[in-house]
């Protein structure tokens, strides 16, 4: 099958492949560009642990093809970090320990960095709706509402 | 995955190329990647359309006219769609919201597709390059339906002439037990006038409940006025069975939910 170029922004770095047309953006970022950070659950859109945010907005990286995303601006978990420091939400999520087997996380922290990029200071019921498409089979969801909260009230100080 | 994704400028073209065996339409990814990501080898290629007028939306006059691309996100924020918002956020989470079309909705096999209850509740028209259709005849037909979905239009019932209820079992978001959608006239009176009633999960797509609409006409919305039209409710249907209820457990609790929905 013939390979098609793609090319897109990544965490802030250009990346240009060759992919089999229809392959999924979830297969490109992790055996063809290396970031494991989407994790591929059900591969059905049901679980959300692949999910990434594609020109601001939250996807189902398992659900898109690469090559429709041809010029997009993607941002992944693992381009959270800076230089070493974690990201707050990377960070709460540790304190309140939102993360036991962790598969969930990635996708839970782009679906939370998404509501908090539009809604700084969220209701719970914010949070909740944020993360409804995001399943986790360890926490219960509480620790990992209440990391997102934590980061929202920090926001909340901060502009004060 | 072995799938080969064509991309046209217009869905003349786009329309063309999807008479080939193993073509499927691609909007938002919800339906036909997910069925390719479970093996459905019936997929061999995939076709999509940019034509702009896919993804726009026209409110005017009372009348609404929404792109098949127009994803679940763009109804439930636009301004002049607060009537429908509550059924765009009943459609999944969050991304799938960002990624699923109305065009694709259409498609949906139950127990998914709860913005096309709306629409049929609503009495839209399904537009291709062949023309319009009633979206009751096009949801009859669509398994043999291969023209794009271009639109749908609608008129916007008058303030609170819409209701919309979708019951799920995880709150918020879950896979529906069933959903039902209304549009209720009334006269001066307060009798009914005009009644459509969608209910999703009653069938393997979006059915009208014709007989309970029918007992509707000319009662008062009150729990006696209504009990004709809840003991008509599941006349007519055939529930789906899966891991959310069985059609048993579909039919028993409809009319409690319609009765909720008509007295709200």
């Amino acid at each position: 099958m013939a390979k098609v170029p793609v090319q897109f922004t990544l965490n802030g770095s250009e990346k240009a492949e060759f992919v089999d047309s229809g392959t999924t953006l979830l297969h490109a970022l992790r055996d063809k560009i290396g970031d494991t950070s989407p994790k591929g659950g059900c591969h059905q859109g049901s679980c959300g642990a692949c999910s990434v945010i594609i020109d601001g907005e939250l996807r189902l990286s398992c659900l898109t093809l690469a090559e429709t995303c041809d010029g997009a601006v993607i941002s992944t978990t693992s381009g959270l970090s800076d230089s070493g420091v974690l990201h707050p939400l990377q960070r709460a999520f540790l304190d309140t320990f939102a993360t036991q087997c962790g598969f969930c996380t990635p996708g839970m922290i782009m679906a939370a960095k998404v509501l908090l990029d539009h809604t700084p200071n969220p209701s719970r019921d914010e949070v909740v709706e944020a993360l409804s498409g995001n399943i986790c089979r360890c926490t219960g969801y509480e620790p990992i509402i209440q990391a997102v909260l934590t980061v929202a009230r920090s926001n909340s100080q901060n502009a004060a | 995955m072995a799938l080969a994704l064509q991309t046209f400028a217009t869905v003349k073209d786009a329309n063309a190329a999807l008479k080939a065996a193993g073509t499927r339409y691609l909007g938002g990814g919800t339906l036909v990647v997910r069925a390719a990501n479970e093996g459905d080898v019936s997929v061999s290629g995939l076709i999509r359309s940019t034509e702009p007028s896919l993804s726009t939306i026209a409110v005017a006059g009372g009348k609404v006219r929404i792109g098949a691309s127009v994803t679940m996100a763009a109804i439930a924020r636009h301004p002049d769609l607060g009537t429908l918002a509550k059924t765009a956020r009943a459609v999944g989470g969050p991304a799938i919201r960002n990624m699923a079309t109305v065009g694709g909705n259409l498609f949906a096999p139950a127990p998914y597709g709860d913005f096309a209850v709306a629409l049929l509740a609503l009495d839209a028209t399904v537009s291709t390059d062949d023309g319009e259709t009633p979206i009751e005849t096009f949801l009859a037909k669509r398994d043999g339906s291969r023209a794009i979905v271009t639109s749908v239009g609608f008129t916007l019932p008058p303030q609170g002439g819409f209701r919309f209820l979708k019951v799920s079992r995880v709150k918020p978001k879950g896979v529906s037990v069933l959903s039902i959608a209304t549009v209720l006239q009334q006269a001066p009176d307060g009798t009914v006038s005009s009644a459509r009633i969608a209910l999703g999960c009653m069938a393997d797509r979006p059915v009208r409940a014709s007989a309970a609409e029918k007992a509707l006409l000319g009662r008062m919305l009150t729990a006696d006025g209504i009990a004709p039209a809840l003991a008509a409710a599941s006349d007519g249907t055939s529930p789906i069975t899966d891991p959310i209820a069985s059609a048993w457990y579909r039919n028993e609790v409809l009319p409690v939910h319609l009765g909720r929905l008509l007295l709200a």
